[in-house]
């Protein structure tokens, strides 16, 4: 009887490591900590894209109002991937689209936008990538959704329709 | 007097090299406990990606403000969580992380302690 139960806990044991693995497979393997949504907005100071005018985020995040905080890049691949929904949320009325250029080229991104067209109602230039991680972002591209001075939704990664409908649903 | 001269520029120039030494070993010494989380598996200090090498300059910042390494930890533990630190502190949500070798020393202790009172029961029996 002990002979027989040891192969069938072996085969059954391999089976499940071979399941937990190969599923595993599928994931990313970078993995990302969830935090707790709803939080405050940052603090800092930036320079306008165009201009070169010293702004404070107080200054760009006002009132009640929804803002959709983009870091893009000339030089991000999947930024250019997700202009397209950007543009499409540029037409909503009730929600501004707030840019922040990461770690560019000032003519690279001029031309980028020059050419893609600008969903953007206002631009900040954040050449060292300091206020990136104020936000909590990873990188480019990242898009943050806010309400009252809180981030209300965070998305890692470029837009795609789904997350489109979603902020959508979000801003009725 | 040349060599005095000669003297004091090189003690001035210990002096700077030194204090500012100190200060980027502090750096280090942070980024070094700090996990990228674009490469992982790497830490900061390492890391040559776009986000650790923004830290490296944030924690430069952070140092030249005055904050210290501990308050430069809870900063960053706010916008990132407990996975950016290797050594994470004491939280509801790292009990488990920090009991579980005590439980398991403990239980793996129990086991060894059973064992050997069950041995010494039967060599008393027989």
């Amino acid at each position: 009887m002990k002979t027989k139960i040891f192969p069938i806990f072996l085969i059954f044991t391999f089976s499940i490591i071979f399941f937990v693995f190969y599923k595993g497979l599928q994931n990313t393997n970078v993995y990302t900590p969830t935090i707790k949504s709803e939080i405050k907005i940052p603090n800092f100071d930036a320079k306008e894209f165009f201009s070169k005018d010293k702004i404070n985020s107080d200054q760009i995040f006002i009132g009640s109002d929804y803002y959709l905080l983009n870091i893009w890049a000339s030089w991000c691949v999947p930024c250019k991937e997700e202009h397209k929904y950007l543009m499409d949320l540029s037409k909503k009325e009730n929600i501004k689209i707030i840019g922040q250029n990461y770690k560019d080229n000032f003519e690279n991104a001029k031309n980028f936008l020059i050419n893609l067209d600008n969903p953007y109602d206002l631009i900040f230039l954040d050449n060292d990538g300091t206020i990136a991680i104020e936000w909590g972002a990873y990188g480019v591209p990242e898009t943050f959704l806010i309400q009252n001075n809180k981030i209300i939704k965070k998305i890692i990664g470029p837009l795609n329709e789904k997350l489109l409908f979603e902020i959508k649903e979000l801003t009725q | 007097m040349n060599i005095l001269k000669f003297l004091v520029s090189v003690i001035f120039l210990i002096y700077c090299f030194s204090s500012d030494l100190k200060a980027k070993n502090l750096e280090i010494e942070i980024t070094k406990n700090l996990r990228c989380l674009i490469c992982q598996g790497q830490s900061v200090y390492d890391s040559d990606s776009e986000f650790a090498n923004s830290l490296k300059i944030l924690v430069e910042k952070k140092l030249n403000e005055g904050l210290n390494e501990k308050q430069i930890y809870i900063y960053l533990k706010d916008k990132y969580g407990d996975w950016i630190l290797y050594d994470p502190g004491f939280s509801k949500n790292t009990y488990f992380l920090w009991l579980l070798p005590i439980l398991m020393f403990i239980f793996g202790g129990a086991i060894i302690l059973r064992k050997v009172i069950l041995k010494k029961k039967n060599y008393e029996l027989s």
